[in-house]
């Protein structure tokens, strides 16, 4: 009897059990929101994709050219001029992304880090549009057109240079986590046979950290394909394939956004309105698969100390 | 004799050292690549000056003030300073307290399973999603959905309104609120939880009365970071059907319900996106003058949370 009316004790005040599962509820219901966010992106793109799809020739997608309203949608022009812009991105992002982690990571003293670090920070919180002014109207004006007079208003080389600005403080960090993980001792073994903080840092420290720099590297590729509006404002609205980055063309995000802008009415149900989908879920696909990729990399190479 | 001693050696190495060149030469290229950072910001801030001087000069806080128009000399930013600051008021409304929810869900209530693991890499996964594709999430959804009769709306505007573009830059920031705040949590030692249930509390009383209050600094600095994000966002706004024409006008007899459903909206950098892709080289001025108005507001919002988090810091360090 008294064993009995204990164990009922511990199993507690109705009421309060009642509140704990509530709140348990609603905690679990805001967690659900999140995937279903994820389901919603997911089908409204597949759907309206898959109209696009079904409504237009095979052809159409293989016309020359990007012009959504005359009913061309070439999509590979999009995909290379996003390329291209993406790999002189990184051309920027690479190495001056890489070297502010090595000086924060292995040179920089705790103070001077706190000084330092805060730069990449304020450089993280500029918004897109700004850097695409800051590509159309300093980039391409007062740098690129001093050394190629040739270049058109609008190209992919400032774009790009916009892009890899953008993406530097998402390199950095990244890479600078890495390199923060590798252990003390494997710096310490590396000072104790003699090598200078140079070899220490560029020939131990950084292959030790290359799983947590090659994630960095995938998600800046990442990021970069799904800039926007640096793109919008300094690659042009040219829809036809050009290869040359002194001259400028319309990549996929830029296609959304262009199409957005074309007219107020965008909310038709033709093809062009469809198209949009139809990019949005190869964008959406593309970063998917190189997060997932950059995540595998980690998990598979990370060396276990 | 072709060996020679340790002792010869670690002498040779120490009266080299103090003039290795390699050593200074890579550190100070190291350190110019984080100062590169550190130029590009001067030289985009010293340019937007210069560039807005003139329109800051000759009409002073006129232009903050002036509704959108297509003369030049009239344009003002007001109309994208109300619609950032009501866009930034829904994203906290709705997305702060989903996100601390979700996270609190994920790290304190669930088990570590398959569908807790699933659900997290889902999260991370949509925090990389570029941030236009969450517009073309919110034409459909939102502005559809909207469009289709949940508010009414007026002829012409369909659907676009401030709850779409609220709703769209919410869902956009909620995976980032929801990592920030976990990893808050996480910060947060298992002793305390343990000695909290050891004295009978149950999980949400730990939760609230312990949990939550040391946690409350770093959730509040991710906070502030993801909705100056949101702030700064055009992308998605532009399909979430913000106004990007020259002007229009609020009916000026519109209640609060009907202002933020019912009437055409814009937001501060796509007043500044606008004004860019105008050909007349004197808008040139105007987006400059619009950017210098975005970025105080922006970087005042950052400075005073790098100062919070700093202050934090010291004090538990």
């Amino acid at each position: 009897m008294t064993a009995n009316s204990a164990l009922i004790d511990l199993t507690g005040d109705p009421r309060r059990r009642r509140r704990e599962r509530t709140v348990r509820f609603v905690f679990m219901t805001a967690a659900g929101v999140s995937v279903l966010i994820s389901l919603a992106i997911v089908l409204s793109l597949i759907e309206q994709a898959w109209q696009f799809v079904v409504a237009i020739e095979f052809d159409q997608l293989l016309a020359n050219g990007w012009f959504p309203r005359r009913g061309r949608f070439e999509f590979l022009t999009l995909f290379v001029h996003s390329s291209i812009i993406t790999g002189i991105a990184m051309l920027v992002a690479v190495p001056f992304g890489l070297g502010s982690a090595i000086y924060l990571s292995e040179y920089a003293k705790p103070t001077s880090r706190r000084i330092l670090k805060p730069i990449l920070e304020v450089l993280a919180g500029i918004p897109s549009v700004v850097l695409g002014f800051f590509a159309l109207q300093f980039l391409t004006p007062s740098v690129i057109r001093k050394v190629f007079p040739a270049a058109d208003s609008a190209n992919f080389l400032a774009a790009g240079i916009g892009v890899g600005i953008l993406i530097i403080p998402l390199v950095a960090s990244v890479s600078e986590d890495a390199m923060r993980a590798v252990p003390r001792a494997l710096r310490e073994a590396s000072y104790g046979l003699g090598a200078k903080q140079w070899h220490t840092a560029l020939r131990v420290v950084v292959p030790a950290a290359l799983s947590g720099i090659a994630a960095a590297i995938i998600l800046g590729i990442s990021r970069a394909i799904g800039e926007t509006m640096v793109v919008a404002l300094a690659a042009g609205l040219n829809g036809i394939r050009n290869l040359n980055p002194l001259e400028g063309g319309l990549t996929m995000t830029g296609a959304i956004a262009n199409l957005s802008v074309g007219s107020d009415q965008v909310a038709g149900n033709d093809s062009a309105f469809q198209s949009l989908f139809f990019v949005g879920l190869m964008l959406f696909t593309l970063t998917l698969g190189l997060n997932v990729i950059s995540e595998r990399v980690v998990r598979r190479y990370r060396q276990r100390y | 004799m072709a060996t020679t001693s340790t002792s010869e050696l670690v002498g040779r190495s120490l009266r080299r050292r103090g003039r290795s060149w390699v050593n200074t030469t890579i550190a100070g290229a190291m350190l110019f690549s984080l100062l590169f950072s550190l130029i590009v910001l001067v030289v985009l801030l010293a340019d937007t000056i210069v560039k807005a001087l003139p329109v800051f000069r000759s009409r002073g806080l006129e232009f903050v003030t002036a509704n959108l128009s297509s003369q030049v000399d009239s344009a003002g930013i007001a109309q994208g300073i109300m619609g950032s600051l009501a866009l930034t008021f829904l994203v906290i409304v709705i997305a702060f307290p989903l996100g601390v929810s979700a996270a609190v869900y994920l790290e304190e209530y669930a088990r570590d399973n398959r569908w807790t693991r699933m659900i997290n890499a889902n999260i991370r996964n949509l925090a990389g999603v570029p941030s236009i594709v969450y517009g073309i999430l919110g034409l459909f959804l939102f502005v559809k959905l909207i469009n289709q009769g949940l508010f009414s709306v007026a002829d012409g505007i369909s659907g676009r309104n401030l709850i779409a573009g609220g709703l769209t830059l919410s869902v956009l920031v909620l995976p980032i609120m929801i990592i920030t705040t976990a990893e808050a949590l996480r910060a947060v030692s298992r002793e305390l939880r343990e000695a909290s249930f050891g004295v009978g509390a149950t999980k949400w009383e730990t939760i609230r009365a312990q949990v939550l209050p040391v946690a409350l600094p770093g959730i509040l600095t991710g906070a502030v970071l993801t909705i100056s994000r949101a702030f700064g966002e055009t992308a998605p706004l532009l399909l979430a059907g913000a106004v990007l024409s020259q002007y229009f006008s609020v009916s000026s007899d519109a209640g609060l319900v009907d202002l933020v459903s019912n009437q055409p909206y814009t937001a501060l950098p796509l007043i500044v996106y606008n004004f860019a892709r105008q050909p007349e080289t004197e808008f040139v001025q105007l987006t400059a003058a619009a950017i210098l108005v975005l970025l105080g507001m922006l970087l005042s919002v950052n400075a005073a949370t790098i100062l919070l988090r700093d202050r934090v810091e010291r004090r538990r360090g």
